[in-house]
């Protein structure tokens, strides 16, 4: 007999291998930063000595408000250009260069960063000869090497949302004589909030985390937070940089559990709606 | 307002919605790879910025264009470069194989589990993912060091009596390619096998077949799509990585990535790394067509059963 929900000791072995292999490294980069030794992975003893540290030096405090900075302009922008596009993707069929358009939205996910970043900065050079602006590089252009990443991961969140929900509801709507900018406002956009949220928060942990693009993006002036960890742990192994990893390990943690915890609650109660409507609508069972 | 003049109305604000997100992608990530193709086709020069102009200009005036052909040629003529583009090309390759043997159990165990349990290993796949990538490869490099968690373990079980030398090795390159890329094949191959009607599976062990016949008959082949798609979202990165093979990878490592990168910042050497990147490009063109095709036909419904 199949059974459907009953996993094989061969599956669920994999899975408790496929977890330790995803968690050890984390877990042991956190156990680590509270060693007392410099020598980071020789025990010396209990210490929360290099979080001290790392909240006195000056070059990481100013990376991480920069990185902050530099992620929610780009988040927000790429939210509002990623759900237009992800609209554009999943409504609109067929018109000039939609399939250029669909594949670019695709390609800034996968594409070799060291490519994407070379291009822009290109790009940024050759505007500086001809019309003068950006005239040095710094936070606006890496704000729109960030807006480009991120707002591909959006479109996609956002188109699969919108794939999936009724597209009736936005056809009634229209039937009943709303505009079409009403539509997207009032029933579009409600509906795909969540996708939304999820791709405000996706663009923020991409943005803070990305070292590549941005290396090729940044002036002398604008180092961000992956800059400086890289420049370090090229020298090898860093307690402070433990440190941080446990902090960001520890924030977005949280983040990620509250986000989640919040919309499977918001779904519980939407669907929980939908059939109270639903027995409202038709309180006699039908037969069948 | 009579209809037709709301239909024109209508068209003019389509095309309005569109233009936006097209103009910035346009302007941001199309014609960028145009001035890379102009620029690799230009000199190293002492100047600002460190290139050769390919108009030639006198008063104001076009007088010609100079097309530099060195860089292509020095890339083709010279055997490191064809053995580091074939190198990154197999890294790529055996990662993504690595990826999918270890991502496509998982990715079934969890399609598999009951639905209340499944959003909680979902997530715990993706925590990783969230969670920077660099401080993620960092943390293997204390757990390969010499004196790093693995050996200091195996050394204190008795297993060695010596360190083993696995950092800066081939081995702790494509584990950790393995670790940092995994996530990107387990997700897409769960929302496929997720979808999947396990009526199938019922229907052929009534009809007589084993677990493993009806994996490879009906599993297997209707998750096609996502083991395409997955792939290459394996493959299309990892073959221009550079903070791996910078970082754990061996000295002698050989990553196009890494080259690109060296040329630019290091050699200063724009016009080359535009080349290299070029070349780059012209080789993941076609897995690039490959994903965008499987990816849309998997979000518009048309790859399923």
């Amino acid at each position: 007999m199949y059974n459907g929900n009953k996993l094989s000791p061969f599956l669920k072995g994999v899975l408790i291998v496929g977890f330790l292999f995803l968690y050890i490294p984390i877990i042991s980069l956190i156990a680590y930063s509270f060693n007392a030794s410099k020598l980071v992975t020789v025990w010396g003893g209990f210490s929360v000595k290099w979080y001290g540290s790392l909240f006195q030096n000056d070059q990481i405090i100013s990376a991480v408000k920069l990185s902050i900075e530099i992620a929610l302009a780009s988040a927000s922008s790429a939210v509002v250009l990623g759900t237009i596009a992800g609209f554009v993707l999943a409504r609109f069929k067929r018109y000039t260069g939609s399939t250029l358009f669909a594949g670019m939205m695709t390609a800034p996910m996968v594409m070799p960063e060291v490519i994407t970043g070379l291009s822009m900065l290109l790009l940024f050079i050759s505007l500086e000869q001809f019309i003068g602006v950006p005239s040095e590089r710094g936070f606006f252009t890496i704000w729109v090497g960030h807006t480009t990443l991120c707002m591909a991961y959006v479109s996609v969140v956002v188109r699969s949302r919108l794939l999936e929900i009724d597209q009736n509801l936005e056809d009634a709507a229209m039937d009943l004589g709303a505009r079409p900018l009403k539509i997207f406002f009032v029933i579009t956009l409600p509906l795909v909030s969540q996708a939304i949220a999820s791709g405000f928060l996706l663009s923020i942990t991409l943005s803070l985390d990305d070292l590549v693009t941005t290396a090729f993006l940044s002036g002398p002036g604008s180092t961000t937070l992956p800059q400086v960890i890289f420049s370090k742990v090229r020298l090898g192994l860093n307690p402070e940089i433990n440190a941080l990893a446990a902090i960001t390990v520890l924030v977005v943690g949280t983040v990620v559990l509250i986000a989640n915890y919040l919309m499977l609650n918001a779904q519980r109660k939407r669907e929980q709606a939908i059939a109270a409507a639903m027995r409202e609508a038709a309180p006699v069972p039908v037969a069948g | 307002m009579n209809l037709m003049k709301m239909k024109a109305k209508f068209r003019l604000g389509k095309s309005a919605v569109i233009s936006i997100p097209y103009v910035w992608m346009l302007l941001f990530f199309l014609v960028p790879f145009f001035i890379v193709l102009k620029i690799s086709f230009a000199e190293q020069a002492l100047a600002i910025p460190p290139f050769t102009s390919l108009l030639q200009e006198e008063d104001g005036v076009i007088r010609g264009l100079s097309l530099y052909f060195g860089n292509f040629s020095f890339i083709f003529s010279d055997e490191l470069y064809a053995a580091t583009y074939l190198s990154s090309l197999k890294v790529a390759l055996v990662t993504t194989l690595m990826c999918l043997l270890l991502g496509y159990p998982i990715a079934y165990a969890i399609a598999r589990t009951d639905p209340a349990r499944r959003n909680i290993l979902l997530m715990l796949v993706m925590l990783p993912f969230w969670t920077s990538f660099l401080l993620r490869v960092y943390a293997w490099m204390g757990l390969l060091n010499e004196n790093g968690l693995i050996n200091n373990l195996l050394l204190s079980l008795g297993v060695i009596s010596e360190p083993l030398h696995m950092f800066h090795t081939d081995f702790s390159l494509y584990l950790v390619m393995l670790y940092a890329y995994l996530p990107f094949m387990i997700l897409p191959l769960y929302s496929h096998l997720v979808k999947m009607d396990v009526r199938l599976l019922e229907a052929a062990a009534d009809l007589g077949a084993g677990p493993i016949k009806a994996f490879f008959a009906i599993t297997l082949p209707l998750s096609k799509n996502g083991i395409i798609a997955g792939s290459m979202m394996v493959f299309i990165p990892a073959v221009g990585e550079f903070v791996i093979p910078e970082l754990v990878g061996g000295t002698d490592t050989l990553m196009i990535g890494k080259v690109l990168w060296n040329e630019f910042f290091d050699n200063n050497n724009w016009p080359m790394a535009a080349s290299v990147a070029i070349i780059m490009v012209l080789m993941l063109i076609v897995p690039i067509a490959l994903l965008h095709r499987y990816e849309t036909r998997e979000l518009e419904g048309k790859g399923n059963v």
